[in-house]
């Protein structure tokens, strides 16, 4: 395992990464076979973490002999996603991880390429969001926030992730049912967790939205009080009430699932299904998400492409509010 | 006390035979990727992630650790050797060290760069040991409206590396603006010039710009004059390391580079490339070789920010280890291994986890002097790649640089970039622009638009922000008497050599 992947780490020295992934021709065992996954990201971030995750708990529950990961990041996966629907066109186990970003992004860049090219297998995993404000704020709970965004959304700058990201979104959708219009709300954005993080500790916005891994620790410090969470009910070990119950109909998971190529025939995709469901039962992927704050929230085949339509629908309407799309 | 003691149980950590074994995997695998542009340190450790599932949390810290440390220690090499920098950390390094390396020094800059780098990552990482509370402290004490009066300040570097024309030096400053601003807008998303290509929206990668109009612009002119003028092999000049004068300019350098690359290595948008153009700016300042900068090249104007690039490095750790705030790539990198071992790195990471973040801290201590070790005798073999008859050379310095460039993201997109920006840098040398502004430029015009609309987001639209707060108006305060300052003092000068009676013209 190390050795293959220093292997790996050399070729990608000598710039040849790339050729060395696609160029492998899918060898199947005789049980188990091999699959090849695609991340439309560079090294590192959530899809990719997912990628090597299902590579690690696949191997362990002995569901397939090995995995070929390919990386090809940029543009919220909007540079590697025309790659996947043309290249890996009708290739029978190899699947390619995305989520709500790459929804978001594909109607924000205006790409020539969408998710309903490609086929739907599982949504796996989500991560609910966090309303947090610091320590020192004089928010108590989520109503005080929404009523002082009622009264002045300009007085009420609030940090996050990038333009049109999730973050971004959560405080759209809060904004819009609280009736507040979202070309008018102070939204700061940074470039990852970290930087905006900084600037709640810092004490220089008044609230932040943002995974809820991100503040966790903080908030189990008490550098940051948590008003509320996205998620679609009350969740273990977390002191704060959903936004729901807090009186804001708004419900929002950034999830992650995988995708097959298009054209791959159904006995492909039906194996592919089972492979991911069989997987995402298994204790060590139950392990892996409560380590890493992922939510399961499995849904398969068609009830997944069914979600993804209806959250495409809704992420537009709200981008187009934002004044994004 | 404590921290000595805590220290002391890091260092019995640190040194068992396996973490060590660990530590010199990591440097030296570090100065190999540092050798080469485009494949960074957070690249390498995201994909060696999955080692997270083998091994120890201690080992696999300490090997990715090393990793950081000896990309900062390699990236050094080519900048100075081949002007081809193999990080954006090393990028001004270049400047001074490849000019060094040209007539001659090519040893003294490579040594001063190893021991700074050494001293400056030791003084960094005791920092980290006994001043990380304070110094997070300050750090979050800057918000959007202080960053912008910081890059303010950084600005005024761009005077040190002007050249003899300033138009001309404005014009590639303003080049860099352009290039920088190339991608989707991170306030708006909205996406600005990228004509419609979805390559574009990220942005032009800052390794790219560095090598294609360092490396490749410099190849391209060295091939059109080849007949011009007669092969020149730079004989190695007096001792291979340095001489005693050597050492006399290097050593304060060295900890004027560290007091600077240090607290903004700590700042969570900080950096590393800030603390090395103004650690730059500053040699330049107080140099008494100024007429060696640009020239044969001046060892200060490398010891300096050699020493400021590893202290940030060490900077970059305080946030992460004390209030688990990733504040880089590479650290963003390791958090996320924190997470495969059930770690969640936050406030209380130093508490409940005191064995992992002291083995840690020991193994930087460890690394650093490995690192020393592992580069000092390479240098006699590094100098002699510049016996390599110029065709050849150059040569390898383009299959080095394409080969780099298409390990950053497997995009042929980026070797189209990286050849129209070598033919721009061609251009611009023969026409005799400074490509070091454009670096510049890139760097700092997006950093302080981005931080400017965030101040004025959050004030909203209120300039006095940055007056306002003491630590901004501050730092605008020496930007201006940077600005003014010299030319005031010069002319006090010129008034008292001359005498009160002078009267302006009769020079």
């Amino acid at each position: 395992m190390l050795n293959r992947r220093s292997f790996l780490m050399s070729t990608a020295a000598a710039g040849a990464a790339g050729f060395a992934a696609l160029h492998l021709t899918p060898a199947f065992a005789q049980d188990a076979p091999q699959v090849q996954i695609f991340v439309p990201a560079a090294p590192g971030g959530g899809w990719d973490q997912t990628a090597r995750t299902m590579d690690q708990v696949l191997r362990s529950e002995k569901l397939i002999s090995g995995s070929q990961i390919t990386n090809v990041g940029g543009a919220g996966g909007t540079v590697g996603l025309p790659q996947f629907i043309n290249q890996w066109n009708g290739k029978g186990n190899s699947m390619m991880v995305a989520g709500m970003v790459m929804v978001g992004a594909i109607i924000a860049n205006k790409s020539a390429n969408n998710l309903t090219e490609v086929t739907p297998i599982a949504r796996l995993t989500g991560e609910f969001e966090a309303l947090v404000v610091p320590a020192a704020s004089p928010f108590k709970t989520a109503a005080d926030f929404v009523a002082a965004l009622k009264a002045d959304p300009t007085k009420v700058p609030v940090a996050g992730g990038s333009a049109g990201g999730s973050d971004h979104i959560l405080f759209g959708l809060i904004a819009k049912t609280a009736g507040v219009p979202a070309t008018n709300l102070s939204y700061v954005p940074f470039a990852g967790g970290g930087e905006a993080l900084s600037a709640l500790l810092g004490n220089q916005v008044a609230a932040g939205i943002s995974g809820f891994g991100e503040f966790s620790e903080q908030v189990k410090a008490g550098a940051l009080r948590l008003l509320a969470i996205s998620a679609d009910k009350r969740q273990e070990g977390i002191d704060a009430p959903t936004l729901k119950e807090a009186g804001i109909d708004v419900e929002l998971f950034n999830w992650r699932g995988v995708f097959a190529p298009p054209g791959v025939s159904d006995a492909d995709k039906a194996a592919l299904i089972t492979l991911v469901e069989t997987m995402a039962k298994s204790e060590a992927w139950a392990t892996e998400c409560k380590n890493r704050n992922w939510t399961q929230i499995l849904l398969t085949g068609d009830d997944y492409a069914k979600f993804l339509t209806e959250d495409t629908a809704r992420i537009g309407a709200i981008l187009k509010d934002l004044g994004l799309a | 006390m404590e921290t000595l003691n805590q220290l002391a149980h890091g260092f019995s950590v640190a040194f068992t035979p396996v973490n060590l074994m660990w530590c010199l995997v990591g440097t030296t695998l570090g100065t190999a990727i540092g050798v080469l542009p485009g494949l960074g340190p957070a690249l390498t450790i995201a994909l060696l992630l999955p080692i997270t599932y083998q091994v120890a949390p201690e080992a696999s810290f300490i090997l990715f650790a090393g990793i950081y440390y000896g990309a900062m220690y390699g990236g050094s090499t080519t900048s100075i050797l081949l002007n081809t920098p193999g990080e954006s950390a090393t990028i001004v390094t270049a400047l001074e060290g490849n000019r060094m390396a040209r007539s001659g020094r090519g040893g003294a800059a490579l040594a001063t760069s190893a021991i700074g780098s050494f001293v400056a990552g030791t003084l960094g990482t005791l920092g980290v040991a006994f001043l990380a509370p304070v110094v997070v402290k300050f750090a979050l004490a800057f918000g959007p409206a202080e960053y912008f009066s910081l890059m303010v300040l950084a600005f005024i570097t761009v005077s040190a590396v002007l050249g003899s024309s300033s138009v001309r030096g404005l014009t590639s400053l303003f080049i860099g603006f352009v290039i920088g601003m190339i991608g989707v807008d991170l306030q708006t998303g909205q996406p600005r010039f990228t004509f419609g290509m979805n390559e574009l929206l990220d942005g032009v990668d800052v390794i790219i710009v560095a090598v294609g109009l360092f490396a490749v612009g410099e190849t391209l002119y060295m091939a059109s004059r080849r007949y011009a003028g007669k092969d020149e092999i730079v004989p190695l000049k007096g001792s291979l390391y340095m001489t005693a004068a050597e050492w006399g300019r290097s050593w304060k350098a060295w900890l004027r580079g560290a007091a600077i690359g240090f607290p903004i290595g700590a700042m969570p948008a900080g950096g590393a490339e800030i603390p090395t153009f103004l650690s730059y700016a500053i040699e330049k300042k107080l140099s008494k070789h100024k007429e060696e900068f640009g020239t044969v090249g001046a060892i200060e104007g490398v010891a300096g920010p050699e020493a400021a690039n590893n202290a940030s490095a060490a900077g970059v750790l305080v946030p992460m280890l004390t209030l688990g705030l990733p504040t880089s790539a590479t650290a963003a990198i390791m958090l996320s291994a924190f997470q495969s071992y059930g770690i969640n790195p936050g406030p209380l990471l130093l508490t409940t986890q005191a064995n992992l973040v002291w083995g840690l801290i020991a193994s930087l201590f460890i690394a650093n002097v490995i690192l020393v070790i592992l580069n000092l005798p390479l240098i006699g073999l590094w100098v002699r790649l510049l016996k390599i008859p110029a065709p050849q050379l150059y040569a390898g310095i383009l299959v080095f640089a394409t080969v780099g460039t298409y390990g950053i993201s497997q995009s042929p997109t980026d070797l189209v970039i990286l050849y129209l920006l070598g033919a721009a840098g061609f251009l611009m040398r023969r026409f005799d622009f400074p490509t070091a502004p454009v670096i510049i430029g890139m760097i700092l015009g997006p950093l302080a638009e981005t931080q400017f609309r965030r101040a004025m987001t959050i004030s909203n639209g209120d300039w006095s922000v940055f007056y306002k707060h003491p630590l901004s108006l501050t730092l605008l305060t020496l930007a201006f008497i940077g600005l003014v300052g010299p030319h005031i003092w010069a002319y006090i000068e010129h008034r008292r050599r001359r005498g009160p009676e002078h009267v302006p013209g009769d020079a």
